[in-house]
């Protein structure tokens, strides 16, 4: 009971918050509704036994991106930024596609099937700790994936790196 | 059966009220002496840099200024509370909670003695990084929030303070965890006392001075405080903040210290233990109390916060990054390196 009424609340609140996001006029409240977000994201994920990946979750997205968010907000001009209309004129089209993507969702949520139990069980994860078997599992079995994350990652960091500086080069 | 059960229902809701209460009791305990030690940690500050320029310090209220922290606080409480007109309200009430939050929640994962703590977790350390990050949306919102240049400065060289510094304090204590083999603060402090030279300062001595440099930029102290450097932005973030809120600048200020004083006291000074050798030599000390050994760590890194705002001038901010992003990074990765190597051969 209590489990379902924390579920419950997160994920109401999770709603509120995304709707809270994106209706904002103001693009600084907007990311203080999408940090209160993240928040809630991490009790979720503190819900399923994931210590590791709730505090990752603040860390990288509440710590970092959303601080660069910001850092990009602030350097706009928001007075001008008020008026300009916030939805484009072609949301019926997009309200459509949403509205079709519910129904397909809806219809197909009677013939899920939970995956069978593995090994890794809370009464596993608890005494191992989280942080270990999620380190000793992306390491070992997952390390391929890993490495071709961390890769696409780099080529990221090189991209932005190489238009940074061409762009300083042609003045 | 339905009689049995609700026997069992009301003693666990006896035994949840008082693990509750004895949660609150600890919280209110830690915030207490936290508080009061902030207090004092402003009226040290005051002297030991007045001694270190010849001069008394305050010396006028009580004792030696004894009460000068108490005066201060009364004063700062009954000031009018000042906002700019167009500042944006919301936020500019927000800001310095966030701030003050940030830092007072970091307190629930700190174990100040053996098993003195309000929130054992195994992710202790991740979750002061958490929360360190969350403090820089304080103080960005609050340059922000204020509609002034000198705040909005401020704001903008501490958001990019905080973010570069904090890579370089993350990776100084993966080393650490790397030899305790955990995240969880007690348990790293444990590690410490198996290791025979009692503390990872010792091994992990390239990790401590990228912790040291990287905490005196996370906490905007000398000669990392650009962010409010007094003779070219007023004050930098809080120029607009006057009363209470002010004070909540402040205070979140010297509690940031006293936490980092503390990471530093647990995760490489050996917490509330002294190293084995010593009380080998000398019996008598295990009669001392852990948290004796612990506040005597914390008031030695304070003491060195101030001995470096009274001795060192404050850098250039493109030194500031180049400190960070071009020395202080790629030493800890190496020292990362380093520690993994020999933890393999050895």
């Amino acid at each position: 009971m209590l489990s379902e009424l924390f579920f419950g609340y997160f994920a109401a609140v999770i709603i509120l918050l995304s709707v809270l996001v994106i209706t904002r006029r103001n693009p600084v409240h907007s990311v203080m509704w999408m940090l209160l977000f993240f928040f809630h994201i991490a009790g979720l994920y503190l819900f399923l036994n994931a210590e590791f990946i709730a505090a990752i979750q603040i860390i990288v997205y509440a710590g970092a991106i959303l601080v660069l968010f910001l850092f990009v907000l602030l350097l706009l001009n928001l007075r001008e930024e008020l008026k300009v209309k916030r939805f484009i004129g072609t949301w019926p089209a997009g309200l459509f596609v949403t509205a079709a993507l519910l129904v397909i969702v809806l219809s197909v949520v009677k013939s899920f099937v939970p995956g069978p139990a593995g090994k890794y069980s809370i009464e596993f994860i608890k005494q191992e700790t989280h942080t270990k078997a999620l380190g000793k599992l992306l390491y070992t079995d997952y390390l391929f994936p890993f490495e071709i994350a961390s890769i696409v990652l780099l080529v990221a960091i090189i991209g932005a790196i190489v238009l940074a500086k061409r762009k300083t080069r042609s003045k | 059966m339905s009689g049995t059960f609700e026997v069992i229902t009301a003693t666990d809701a006896l035994n949840l009220l008082m693990r509750i209460g004895i949660i609150l009791l600890k919280i209110a305990v830690v915030l207490g002496i936290t508080l009061l030690h902030v207090a004092y940690a402003t009226y040290w500050e005051r002297k030991v840099i007045g001694h270190m320029q010849v001069r008394l310090g305050p010396i006028e209220v009580g004792w030696h200024g004894f009460l000068q922290p108490i005066a201060d606080g009364v004063k700062l409480f009954f000031k009018e509370d000042i906002i700019p007109a167009n500042a944006d309200k919301p936020l500019f009430y927000l800001a310095p909670v966030i701030f003050m939050v940030s830092a007072l929640t970091s307190l629930s994962v700190l174990p100040f003695f053996d098993g003195f703590v309000i929130a054992d977790i195994n992710i202790g350390l991740l979750f002061l990084f958490a929360m360190s990050s969350l403090g820089a949306y304080g103080i960005i919102l609050s340059g922000w929030a204020s509609n002034s240049k000198y705040s909005f400065l401020g704001g903008l060289r501490s958001a990019s303070q905080v973010i570069s510094y904090e890579i370089a304090m993350g990776l100084s204590l993966v080393g650490v965890m790397m030899m305790a083999g955990s995240l969880n603060l007690s348990d790293i402090v444990r590690a410490q006392h198996q290791y025979p030279a009692g503390m990872f300062a010792i091994p992990q001595f390239l990790g401590f001075f990228v912790f040291i440099v990287a905490a005196f930029a996370e906490t905007n102290r000398l000669p990392f405080d650009l962010p409010e450097a007094e003779s070219e932005l007023v004050a930098g973030y809080f120029t607009e903040y006057s009363g209470f809120r002010f004070a909540l600048f402040f205070l979140g200020e010297y509690t940031a210290m006293l936490i980092m004083s503390s990471i530093a006291a647990l995760c490489f000074l050996g917490g509330w233990t002294i190293p084995k050798f010593i009380t080998d030599a000398m019996p008598l000390l295990l009669n001392v109390p852990g948290i004796v050994w612990f506040l005597i760590k914390v008031y030695a890194f304070m003491f060195f916060y101030y001995w470096v705002r009274a001795t060192l001038p404050r850098y250039r901010y493109d030194q500031l990054m180049a400190i960070g992003w071009k020395i202080l990074i790629p030493l800890a990765l190496f020292n990362i390196a380093l520690t993994g190597l020999i933890k393999i051969w050895v």
